[in-house]
């Protein structure tokens, strides 16, 4: 225990002396946080659009300020004709044009109907998708208004929409569970593999060997800072998340831990896996970002929704760990759920941890044994 | 007179597959010797090394080391200490910092570490290096004080590979010097070279050549024995003829 303590003691003093280590270990969950929640949302607030009036009436000018009152959008350019549609959008300035042919209100109050274009942007696809479905609640808003003031006898079906767990679909309550996901698989799993393979390359992980401290010492020595460094990131997210951005943990925090600890743990044994195949450094930061990293940042459900995806993806992303674990804290940070609705995902997660465990204790008694050069 | 073996290689053999590494080793090595251990790269030294430390297992044959059999490396470890060329001592560590860990990892305790540090330090003229990271430290003194760092926690044995690679002569000299008060304090020193003037220094030295021993003696003796003025001369003598019956 002596021997395994001064070990460990000396893989804090190289972390805390390598100023990248404590970069990408404090800095970049900070960073990630910050570009995440302003930078990087998928929700819209005041998008700049213009307007096209053919109709002036009363209707059209109502509706307008309708739209230029909502917080979604933001009326740059009232147009005169059809010709400027096209360099407005070319400035860039624009995300989308509205327009209201001739006789708008007219056909609308004598046909019950009537036709509003909407150009928008497709460039930007999400974005355009968005900006169609916010103005088309405006309008089904105003019209549904319009035929109870008209007929109030005229049966009108009035969909009332309520986001649960997240009244006002804010992005960063997407975002904060995909970013512990993926900063825990960098400062778990990555960086073991780093440091670890660092041993083997400069020729150190020999004199250890040859030293007193078992070979399960010494991984356990250079795996345990890394533990609880990556618990004091969990730790900073979270209280990121809820001073900045006021998110708080909806269910236990003490469950929420528990959960990292446990995809920590997860992570540490896949880094420890890697760490037995690469023997340079390059390769364990190529091997862990290739098969850890873009699989968190893609098939997890943080960014892209699993739904959307062809089925393949969707089994793909079975064995993939960061899967279960982004429901696991999606479901207690937001839905504020217990233990009692994730356990599936838990053993899961359990399960996967025992096999990378087993698998690199093996492999690493196999390079141990006959590993001879 | 009947010395103390420290070392005892019995008809080992270590085998990757077809190939054989060491065939047939058997040698003793006494206490407060200092042996050296020669031959070409892929000689087999390494290969015998790693089994004397705990490396590596015997295909077969008996190997005791500290009076301990090979199939107890982790009792073989405690006793012994190891330096390599490849890497000395951590350079984002200072010099204590060094010391620290590895008088820990040999579980001595604080207390014993420091007051030894502290002497340690001024035997070496180190005391103003206490708390230099050791990047900043040349490479001859790096080399020096990984060796005091080896034998820090009074092993039995230190095993030496080839220690002085790449260190200018003047360092050389005196880390040799280091390795006389070392074996005169009852350490056995085992070092591997390429330096055959260094094999001159040693008490006895053995030659290997494709996984064999074909020379092992006194320098004086072995070079007696093949009329050679230098050991560097008999190595050539000795490995040369294999070699060309290939």
């Amino acid at each position: 225990m002596k021997r395994l303590m001064a070990f460990i003691r000396k893989e804090f003093l190289h972390i805390f002396r390598d100023y990248r280590t404590l970069i990408i270990l404090f800095g970049l969950p900070a960073a990630q946080i910050l570009i995440f929640g302003y930078a990087v949302r998928t929700d819209m607030t005041n998008a700049g659009i213009a307007v096209l009036d053919n109709a002036h009436d009363e209707i059209s000018a109502e509706l307008i300020t309708k739209l230029d009152a909502s917080e979604f959008f933001e009326i740059k350019y009232h147009l005169d004709s059809y010709s400027e549609i096209d360099p407005a959008f070319k400035k860039g300035a624009i995300k989308a044009a509205i327009i209201f042919p001739e006789d708008f209100g007219a056909n609308l109050m004598r046909e019950g109907n009537a036709a509003v274009s909407i150009i928008a942007d497709g460039s930007e696809a999400n974005n355009a998708n968005l900006i169609v479905g916010y103005t088309t609640a405006i309008l089904n808003d105003y019209t549904a208004g319009l035929t109870q003031q008209l007929s109030s006898s005229m049966p009108v079906i009035n969909a009332e929409v309520r986001m649960f767990f997240n009244p006002n679909l804010q992005s960063h309550f997407m975002f904060v569970p995909g970013v512990i996901t993926l900063i825990l698989i960098l400062t778990s799993a990555l960086m073991t593999s780093v440091t670890i393979v660092r041993e083997k390359e400069f020729g150190s992980m020999e004199v250890l060997l040859v030293s007193p401290l078992r070979p399960w010492q010494i991984i356990i020595g250079k795996v345990t800072p890394y533990f609880f460094l990556s618990l004091v990131d969990v730790i900073v997210i979270l209280l990121m998340a809820w001073l900045v951005f006021g998110l708080p943990v909806q269910g236990s925090v003490a469950l929420l831990i528990a959960e990292c600890m446990l995809y920590i743990l997860l992570g540490l044994s896949i880094g420890i896996l890697v760490s037995t195949s690469a023997n340079k450094m390059e390769n364990a930061i190529f091997i862990s970002f290739l098969a850890l990293m873009l699989p968190t940042l893609l098939l997890s459900g943080f960014i892209f929704p699993l739904e959307n995806m062809p089925k393949v993806y969707d089994y793909v992303s079975w064995f993939l760990p960061p899967r279960w674990f982004v429901e696991i804290i999606r479901s207690i940070m937001i839905k504020g759920t217990g233990f009692v609705y994730i356990w599936k995902e838990t053993l899961i997660l359990v399960a996967m941890t025992l096999f990378f465990m087993i698998m690199s204790a093996r492999r690493f008694k196999i390079r141990l044994g006959e590993g001879d050069k | 007179m009947e010395r103390e073996k420290v070392i005892e290689v019995h008809d080992l053999v270590k085998k990757f597959g077809a190939f054989v590494a060491n065939d047939h080793l058997t040698f003793d090595v006494y206490k407060g010797e200092i042996f050296g251990f020669l031959g070409a790269n892929g000689a087999g030294k390494t290969t015998a090394i790693r089994i004397l430390c705990g490396l590596s297992r015997p295909t077969s044959g008996r190997v005791k080391v500290a009076g301990i059999d090979a199939g107890r490396p982790e009792e073989i470890k405690k006793r012994i200490g190891y330096m390599s060329q490849r890497f000395s001592l951590y350079e984002d560590l200072t010099v204590t910092e060094n010391i620290e860990l590895y008088g820990g990892i040999y579980g001595m305790t604080m207390n014993q570490i420091r007051p030894r540090t502290k002497s340690l330090l001024e035997k070496l003229s180190f005391t103003e290096y206490a708390d230099t990271l050791i990047k900043s430290l040349p490479l001859g003194l790096r080399q020096k004080l990984a060796f005091a760092v080896a034998v820090f926690h009074d092993p039995e044995i230190v095993f030496l590979d080839e220690p002085t690679s790449g260190v200018d002569p003047i360092t050389r000299r005196q880390f040799w010097e280091m390795i006389y008060e070392t074996a005169s304090r009852g350490i056995t020193v085992f070092v591997t070279t390429h330096y055959m003037d260094e094999a001159e220094y040693c008490d006895r030295v053995t030659i290997m050549n494709e996984g064999r021993i074909v020379a092992l003696d006194t320098p004086s003796a072995l070079r007696n024995q093949y009329g050679t003025s230098s050991v560097e001369e008999l190595f050539v003598k000795i490995t040369r003829p294999q070699k060309e019956q290939l």
